[in-house]
């Protein structure tokens, strides 16, 4: 018997015209699209977005050549050369991130003893050569220049949780 | 000379009648695709070129041209290049004989059916032989596929046009139509339901569009004949889809659907009106509505299983096709429906 209704059903083929009602239906609902670069959606105080290098209030890079982000990058996006400054302090020669290469974990982020790389809510980037995709000393600095207020905001909403 | 002089004029007229507003269709329906697929999913689809994204498909169009022609290495050079072309040739081909409104039609065959039988299993010669010619395995497949499923689904095409015929009494396109006056009720599709679904379905399956685009099958076989394809010839390809699409539409609409004829013909409470005259306009809304429900199948169904296709194909359309056939003699013998009229 049910062999028989089975048959049936799909000769009249009514579960594609339920199928089809379906999608019709649809058609006239409210649509969902974001019109990404004029409107955004809110993103977490989590993000993890382009890297970036941060600085004192004075001024000065807090980065102290560790290197303990170049160990723990599991995708060995970190490269970083250090030297004896003049003030007798160790200072990074050589800094980069391949953005390739780093797949936005924020392992360094959390590795960092002075919490110099940081990983801001930035996504919205691109770069014509591909030459572009390593980010040298200079070029993560600024960025933290750039984004400090929003860095330092995200981490202290997100510091009760830590 | 007057005759050459008189040949140019046709095919200028032929090009004006017929093949611009068949290309000009071709764009906006990829446009139309998209946008309505979207709205099905949700989405807005194109909106950036131009207001409401309308100059979408010749900014599409543009991008095609002016993208290079890549002949692959091991290809047959003359067979790649002429297949695209003999894709496309049938989709326009046929409309030669395809009635657009009463006596708006190039050729008035006796024959008609049987010129468009024919030339619309012409339109797989350009995707068998594209698959072969660009010597790829994906390819390859995808045609192999393409000319299967095509063949068995013209059998159930051409038996469920078996239908029209018995109960029109004639291979005449026009004849055809006017058999079918007197409103919407005397269309064919009432008669013969179960062949007009079949008929609807094999064009689908004709066309190798979802859910029978096993030719392209993109996440199996990657695009399938087209997958050497790149720029401008890959662009005749994808008009002769779209094309092949139309024409299926149209098709639907004279053998089912009454062609131009309105439905509204035999009500006479409405009067004197415009909606109970046959016209042009009535051949294209049912056109366009069977265009969009192309669309609208695909954007609900996923892709049949390649032997799922043959099955349903071999095992369930033809033999439906074949009983109904007799069904509809019987309906001519009884004089349920009057045979010609
Ligand atoms: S986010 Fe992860 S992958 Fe990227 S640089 Fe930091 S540790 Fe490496
Ligand atoms: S960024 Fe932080 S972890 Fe990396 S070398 Fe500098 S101080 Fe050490």
């Amino acid at each position: 018997m049910n062999k028989i209704i089975r048959y049936f059903k799909s000769l009249l083929m009514i579960e594609l015209f339920q199928g089809l009602s379906v999608t019709i239906k649809h058609m006239f609902k409210p649509k969902v699209t974001v019109f990404y670069p004029e409107e955004k959606i809110p993103k977490s105080n989590r993000f993890r977005g382009i890297p970036a290098l941060r600085r004192y209030t004075n001024g000065e890079e807090r980065c102290i050549g560790c290197k303990l982000c170049e160990a723990v990058c599991p995708a060995l996006a970190i490269s970083i050369d250090s030297e004896m400054r003049s003030d007798g302090s160790r200072r990074t020669t050589l800094y980069e991130i391949d953005l390739f290469k780093c797949i936005f974990c924020g392992f360094c982020e959390e590795s960092c003893p002075v919490d110099s790389i940081v990983l801001t809510d930035f996504a919205d980037y691109h770069m014509e050569d591909p030459k572009e995709s390593v980010l040298n000393k200079q070029q993560l600095l600024a960025l933290g220049d750039r984004f400090e207020q929003s860095i330092s905001k995200n981490r202290q909403q997100d510091a009760a949780y830590r | 000379m007057d005759a050459i002089l008189e040949f140019i004029w046709l095919l200028i007229r032929i090009g004006l009648f017929t093949l611009l507003p068949l290309i000009l269709m071709v764009a906006y329906y990829t446009y139309a695709e998209r946008k309505v697929i979207g709205a099905m999913q949700s989405r807005i689809g194109p909106n950036r070129v131009g207001p409401l994204g309308l100059f979408q498909p010749f900014a599409d169009v543009i991008k095609l041209l002016l993208k290079e022609i890549i002949l692959p290495k091991e290809a047959n050079r003359y067979l790649f290049l002429i297949a695209p072309i003999l894709a496309i040739a049938p989709a326009f081909g046929v409309w030669a004989v395809v009635p657009v409104g009463d006596g708006l039609v190039w050729a008035d065959l006796n024959a008609g059916v049987l010129y468009v039988l024919a030339l619309s299993s012409m339109g797989v010669y350009g995707i068998i032989l594209a698959g072969w010619a660009s010597n790829s395995k994906y390819a390859l497949l995808g045609a192999m596929r393409s000319a299967a499923q095509v063949v068995s689904y013209e059998i159930a095409l051409g038996f469920s046009l078996l239908g029209v015929m018995i109960l029109a009494g004639s291979l005449n396109l026009q004849a055809i139509v006017n058999a079918q006056s007197g409103g919407m009720l005397d269309w064919y599709w009432l008669p013969l339901l179960p062949m007009f679904l079949i008929f609807f379905i094999s064009a689908l399956a004709e066309t190798n569009r979802a859910p029978f685009d096993m030719a392209e099958g993109e996440s199996e076989i990657v695009a399938g004949f087209h997958v050497d394809y790149a720029g401008a010839s890959f662009a005749v390809f994808f008009l002769a889809e779209y094309a092949n699409m139309i024409l299926m539409s149209a098709l639907t609409a004279i053998f089912f659907f009454g062609g131009w004829l309105s439905p509204f013909e035999g009500w006479a409470f409405l009067g004197d009106s415009w909606l109970r005259d046959s016209s042009i306009f009535w051949f294209l809304a049912k056109l366009v509505f069977f265009m969009f429900n192309f669309l609208w199948i695909r954007a609900t169904f996923p892709r049949y299983r390649y032997d799922q296709v043959m099955r349903l194909g071999w095992k369930v359309f033809i033999p439906i096709t074949m009983v109904w056939m007799l069904v509809a003699a019987l309906f001519v013998f009884n004089g349920i429906v009057v045979r010609g009229a």
